[in-house]
């Protein structure tokens, strides 16, 4: 599962070899992210995102485990109990935001992670099981984040609650039994607190493991890199330690100041204030949004206004909200062009970055109220976010001229470095 | 074939968005409010510190204490704080006996010794208690209005602290011609249906006798309760930002030494 050159994990100490006879947890390690793990040299700081990924999901973890220590799963106190986390428990306040702030910078780095990964062409063979399990996670997440909003129990956790799960109620016959089996009643209420709970605190493990096999599923073929071009040679990858356990604490420094700038200097800025105010069945915020996180999806949800073939427009609003993340599982069967990485596919480019500039409108219009112009806008963007996957890659891919690519990686930064005139590989020295 | 398949779906989803997006739509009625709604008005705050950035800066603990002493004398008429226990009234700079006279002002629900429900008076340990038992009580008395709790009104509101200081010294008589305003509300346009139940709280200079002499405004008196309310929802703000400083400076000197050695460990493939 690893390139030949690999350097193999050698024990240096009799304890170390009697261990590496019976549980070679070392060589496990030293495999999967030492130096026995070959990387491609050219990694670009996109590249660190996924660690950062695997660091926010951690912090989620901590922190969660710390809060549900003092959190109270009841619609009479949860909200009370929350507050007491940041008003009386020692450094509740600091544990709480972190949680908050980081399940946004969580969204936040796996948006631009999954961004990257389209740029350069990284679910293309041979890694579309990698692609696809880092899609499972990303819809777990996405279910775990719905979850832990609601146990604030404030107002936009309400009625967050409510509407969401009245998606459901959309499907014919069935829709509304699915609805009340979700809540546990007819409208969210204790016995959906406490099953939200149960399940926000097991679905992080859940998508732990799913990320054990995303790792898993990286290290057969390894990592893709900007250039989208094989590994060839031992010449085109350094050892994953020290070089890439160096580079990637640099961007978790840089990740983590941000993250502590929102964090002590503004907690509440991703937030909605109305969840400082605990949950009234009886009184409907004037404007229901999702966090920010939850716009794109949320303006495509809200962009089917007509009926459609007999289909009433709710639930093609529903189709088309799961519609827009699952056909992403399809992505590397709709893309037929060999070249992985963007940078070579000068048509592609540019529809990368006009896809980026809809995707990123989607967000505006998914957290405005649904009025014109942003339901029109809506509608035009979500046409073109089906269109660019559905029709327009699809076809370009087939057709484009994509610009020669390199005969190597090594090739590739040396030309980038001035070094060479490009042309035929430079010769490799053995070892 | 999958292509072929992705292509109809897609098809099948623009039609029908663009189909959705070529209906005509009905024309919105003018909605009035949303007009005639202002932003809060952008105000210095001690606690945002220099530039008003809020990363350093600290309670000014006499305006503190003043908004204390205007919320009792005056909000606390209707509005509860019942999130603020009378012992976190130290962060205000009271002492131990102060807090105890103020806490004993309060009657808080007991049991006597036979078990029968009656009151005692309120200690530190106590939350400031509700002003209505509940939400009838409260409708009942004020005219089918209900005054929410204060502790976490700064928070729960969109630019809470400026929002707070704006509805305080927002209220107009002039209302615009077209407005409807029913006799029992006021007119204020920072108060998102621009009607408000609450009759203007600070009516009058002098209303509050501070005994600082600090100016006995109605400007004065919204800047200082405002400050007060920032504090019952942020006890912890001074800490916050404190903690903040520290850990941004040592991420600083840990990312500078880490990236010192990325630069060390790359030398030599930068240089290949």
């Amino acid at each position: 599962m690893s390139f030949p050159w690999a350097k193999q994990y050698q024990p240096t100490s009799a304890v170390g070899q009697w261990m590496d006879e019976r549980l070679p947890l070392a060589r496990f390690v030293y495999g999967a992210l030492g130096p026995g793990y070959p990387t491609p040299k050219n990694l670009n700081a996109f590249y660190n995102f996924g660690v950062l990924a695997g660091v926010a999901l951690v912090i989620q973890i901590i922190t969660g485990v710390v809060l549900a220590m003092h959190f109270a799963a009841d619609t009479r106190v949860a909200f009370d109990s929350v507050e007491h986390i940041m008003r009386d428990v020692n450094g509740g306040w600091m544990i709480r935001y972190m949680h908050a702030v980081g399940a946004s910078f969580f969204f936040g780095v796996v948006y631009i992670h999954i961004f990257r990964g389209l740029y350069y062409g990284s679910y293309k063979p041979p890694r579309e099981v990698l692609w696809m399990l880092g899609l499972v996670i990303f819809l777990l997440m996405m279910a775990t984040a719905f979850m832990g909003y609601v146990l604030v129990w404030g107002q936009m956790s309400f009625w967050g609650a409510q509407v969401i799960t009245g998606l459901f109620s959309a499907l014919p016959v069935v829709g509304p039994s699915i609805q009340t089996w979700l809540l546990g009643g007819f409208s969210p209420d204790n016995a959906t607190l406490n099953r939200f709970f149960s399940l926000h605190y097991l679905l992080p493990f859940v998508t732990f493991g799913v990320i054990i096999l995303h790792v898993w599923a990286l290290h057969i073929p390894g990592s893709n890199n900007p250039t989208g071009v094989d590994v060839k040679s031992e010449a085109d990858t350094v050892p994953f330690h020290p070089y890439y356990t160096a580079k990637d604490f640099v961007g978790l420094g840089v990740y983590l100041i941000v993250f502590a700038a929102f964090v002590f200097f503004m907690p509440n800025s991703l937030g909605e204030p109305d969840n400082y105010i605990p949950a009234n069945p009886l009184s409907t915020p004037a404007l229901i949004v999702p966090e920010w996180y939850f716009w794109p999806f949320y303006a495509i949800l809200r962009a089917f206004t007509s009926d459609f073939l007999g289909v009433p427009a709710k639930l093609w609003g529903v189709i088309g909200m799961f519609a827009s993340i699952l056909l992403l599982f399809v992505l590397p069967w709709l893309d037929q062009s060999p070249v992985r990485s963007n940078n070579y596919r000068p048509l592609s480019r540019i529809l990368f970055w006009v896809f980026v500039a809809v995707a990123l409108g989607l967000g505006v219009c998914g957290g405005k109220p649904a009025h014109e112009p942003w339901v029109r806008l809506s509608q035009v963007l979500t046409a073109y976010y089906f269109a660019h996957f559905l029709i327009i890659l699809p076809i370009v891919s087939k057709l484009e001229k994509t610009s020669p690519l390199p005969n190597s990686i090594s090739e590739a930064v040396l030309a980038k470095y001035g070094k060479t005139g490009g042309g035929a590989p430079v010769a490799q020295p053995a070892e | 074939m999958i292509r072929l398949g992705a292509l109809a779906v897609g098809l099948l989803f623009v039609l029908n968005v663009l189909w959705g997006a070529v209906q005509p739509r009905e024309a919105e009625a003018p909605n009035m409010a949303e007009e005639l709604h202002k932003h809060p008005k952008q105000m210095v705050w001690a606690h945002n510190g220099p530039g008003n950035l809020g990363i350093f800066g600290t309670f000014d603990r006499a305006q503190l204490q003043r908004g204390f002493q205007v919320y009792k004398e005056v909000c606390s008429a209707c509005h509860s704080i019942n999130r603020v226990a009378f012992r976190d009234l130290a962060d205000l700079g009271y002492t131990e006996a102060q807090i105890k006279t103020i806490a004993a002002e309060y009657e808080v629900a007991t049991i006597d010794s036979n078990g029968e429900p009656t009151t005692r008076k309120a200690t530190g340990a106590d939350k400031f208690p509700l002003v209505y038992a509940n939400e009838a009580a409260a409708r009942a008395a004020q005219n089918g209005a209900n005054p929410p709790d204060l502790s976490l009104m700064t928070k729960a509101r969109h630019d809470g602290v400026n929002y707070v200081y704006s509805l305080l010294t927002g209220y107009s008589d002039d209302v615009p011609k077209g407005w409807n305003k029913p006799e029992t509300s006021y007119y204020n346009p920072y108060f998102h249906s621009i009607n408000i139940a609450m009759p203007p709280p600070l009516a009058a200079d002098g209303q509050v006798t501070y005994a600082d002499g600090t100016a006995a405004t109605t400007d004065q008196y919204a800047k200082d309760v405002t400050a007060f309310l920032t504090w019952t929802a942020e006890p912890k703000l001074e800490n916050r930002k404190e903690t903040g400083v520290a850990v941004i400076l040592f991420l600083i000197i840990m990312t500078g030494l880490g990236y010192l050695s990325y630069r060390k460990v790359w030398a030599d493939v930068k240089k290949a």
